[in-house]
């Protein structure tokens, strides 16, 4: 199965280099979170007719890129999935509004068109902003934040063990899904006789495992909760980064 | 149904998120503080599950396409309403921090869209009350049905209002509903029956799993009243949703006998009383002759069908209610007055 081993490799790739060694990736989790919320949040406040202004938000994205040394090859495969479902809810923008707001040497530019490509902009900033945290961000430390946030305890545990058995189950899946497709060569998917076998196995050997987990986590002294504390507190320039980059967010936005 | 950052305002993002935030505090309190530690690894190793067997293809017979099952539901089913609904927040987190699969600002409205709906709504009221009182095999499969069909709706109702209060389409409403209802009709039953076929799978193999396995007798003899109240709130619906599509377009008896006698079947009536009344009711019909008022198409028709359905459904909970304080006040009247005499 492609689709499971992409997103086994993918998974990889993130963690690896959201470990890697960068003035990015040192910065406090906390301070790129809220950065990065408060970017998207002030991307989709813009109108829809504010092109302009919403291409000055770019500023943050490039800046990011550039000087963190970023690679957007993983970038561009998320798009993909994104623009599908922009481009279904914008795609009537420039039938319905057809008032001309301005001349293109001999092309009208509707309002429409316009609407349709901030729309795209906007999905494809906000996407950008969410992969550069993650790529900077390792999924424990992203928790550790989201605690800071005062999100319950038991959601972050139950995230951060979601995403620690991800991959075991993945291989699980892939495992089994193989097995499935060597025995019907040739067939597309799995067919619905074996619908209830397959992924139920899944589910009963997960629940075998869940089992396992917490006999573990229990011999290791686990009474409810993970240790929370932060790595590292936060210093001067995690504060300078956060401070810097919001106030710079709010003028191009105000101003 | 995962929406995007960019099909959401700030307002509209907000708004949802207070909402989710809400159901997830309940959601907490809910979940038994003695059962959590033992849980927790649990809803974690579950959460997980979901993601890969979301990943896994399942061809469907005579199409060309595939699905995948309903992660709120058969969360609901195996976890419980309370804890199933926690992790799928954290499934719909790591689907969008990892794959951007829904955006982070829209996560708000992908929780409610897809883990309220799915947990409470296809878990707590369709699945308690169809399994509650007996698990069978024929129940199983009718509750994962209905209850993935139903989520899924009203996830795609939940997409399409946030998406046109946030201003993103120019797309008309009843455009918009019509696009989204009937293919998540589709979606929804197909992802319906491969739930049902893995939690008809699992009574089989260790029914102990299933949530609530072994307290139906407990459960037993009738209904409580805010199950049934639950039930035909579901079919309200259900029948207003979808079978209004079906609705006949003969006329109904009345029409049928005025128009034998008179020839038409709307009588025309003169008088400045009869004008007044005829303005008051084209101001206030926000859906005349149950369609959009720009449009007549299948989804004003559903979309009437499901308002009408609320709106009958909170006039009679307010009558009910009403009745019941004039009684007690009644009661206690007579109380104090046979108290003084």
């Amino acid at each position: 199965m492609n689709r499971i081993s992409d997103a086994v490799s993918e998974i990889y790739k993130l963690d690896m280099e959201a470990g890697k060694k960068g003035w990015l990736q040192e910065i406090h989790p906390l301070s790129k979170l809220l950065v990065t919320i408060l970017f998207i949040l002030l991307t989709v406040s813009f109108g829809k007719y504010d092109l302009s202004g919403l291409l000055k938000m770019g500023i943050y994205l490039i800046a990011a890129f550039v000087l963190g040394d970023i690679s957007i090859k993983m970038l561009l495969k998320r798009m993909k999935l994104l623009l599908a479902l922009v481009c279904l809810a914008g795609i009537g923008n420039p039938l319905f509004d057809r008032e001309t707001l301005f001349v293109l040497g001999s092309l009208n530019v509707t309002g429409g068109m316009v609407s349709a490509a901030t729309l795209i902009i906007k999905g494809a900033y906000s996407v950008s902003a969410s992969y550069l945290l993650m790529i900077t961000t390792p999924m424990e430390d992203l928790c550790r934040a989201l605690r800071k946030l005062c999100v319950p305890k038991t959601i972050v545990t139950i995230l951060m063990l979601a995403y620690r058995y991800i991959i075991v189950l993945l291989k699980e899946a892939e495992r089994m899904t193989d097995a499935y497709m060597l025995r019907a060569p040739g067939q597309k998917g799995i067919s619905y006789k074996a619908w209830g076998t397959l992924a139920g196995q899944l589910l009963l050997r997960s629940m075998d495992r869940a089992q396992v987990v917490y006999d573990s986590m229990k011999l290791r002294g686990y009474g409810g909760e993970f240790p929370q504390g932060c790595r590292k507190t936060a210093g001067m320039g995690d504060y300078a980064y956060g401070i810097g980059w919001s106030a710079a967010l709010l003028a191009v936005r105000l101003l | 149904m995962h929406m995007a950052d960019a099909l959401v305002s700030p307002a509209a993002a907000g708004t949802m998120y207070a909402m989710s935030a809400a159901a997830a505090a309940y959601a907490v309190k809910k979940v038994r503080p003695d059962d959590l530690d033992r849980k927790v690894p649990m809803m974690g190793v579950m959460g997980a599950f979901v993601f890969a067997a979301q990943m896994i293809n399942f061809t469907i017979p005579g199409t060309g396409s595939s699905g995948h099952l309903c992660g709120g539901m058969l969360l609901s089913a195996v976890l419980g309403t309370h804890a199933g609904f926690l992790t799928m927040i954290a499934v719909l987190a790591i689907q969008c921090l990892l794959f951007a699969d829904g955006g982070l600002l829209a996560l708000g409205c992908n929780i409610w869209n897809m883990a309220f709906y799915g947990c409470f709504v296809g878990g707590a009221l369709i699945w308690r009350a169809m399994t509650g009182k007996k698990m069978t095999r024929g129940r199983i499969t009718a509750a994962s049905v209905i209850g993935c069909v139903l989520s899924l709706q009203l996830g795609a109702f939940s997409v399409t209002v946030q998406t046109l209060v946030s201003g993103i389409t120019e797309l008309p409403f009843s455009v918009f509903l019509g696009m989204m209802q009937p293919i998540h009709l589709a979606i929804g039953l197909v992802e319906g029956m491969i739930t049902a076929a893995v939690l008809v799978f699992v009574y089989e193999a260790r029914p102990e799993v299933l949530h609530g396995y072994g307290c139906e007798t407990k459960a037993g003899g009738r209904m409580s009243r805010k199950r049934t109240a639950a039930v035909l709130a579901s079919l309200a619906l259900v029948i207003g949703g979808a079978l209004s599509l079906f609705a006949s377009a003969k006329p109904d008896g009345l029409e049928w006998s005025m128009e034998k006698t008179a020839g038409t079947a709307e009588l025309s009536a003169e008088g400045m009383i009869y004008q007044l009344s005829e303005k008051v009711q084209g101001i206030t019909a926000v859906l005349p002759d149950y369609s959009f008022r720009s449009s007549e198409s299948a989804a004003g028709t559903s979309f009437s069908g499901i308002a009408g359905g609320l709106i009958v459904l909170g006039v009679c909970l307010a009558v009910c209610l009403l009745i019941k304080r004039v009684k007690h006040a009644g009661q206690k009247n007579g109380k104090v007055v046979n108290e003084q005499n």
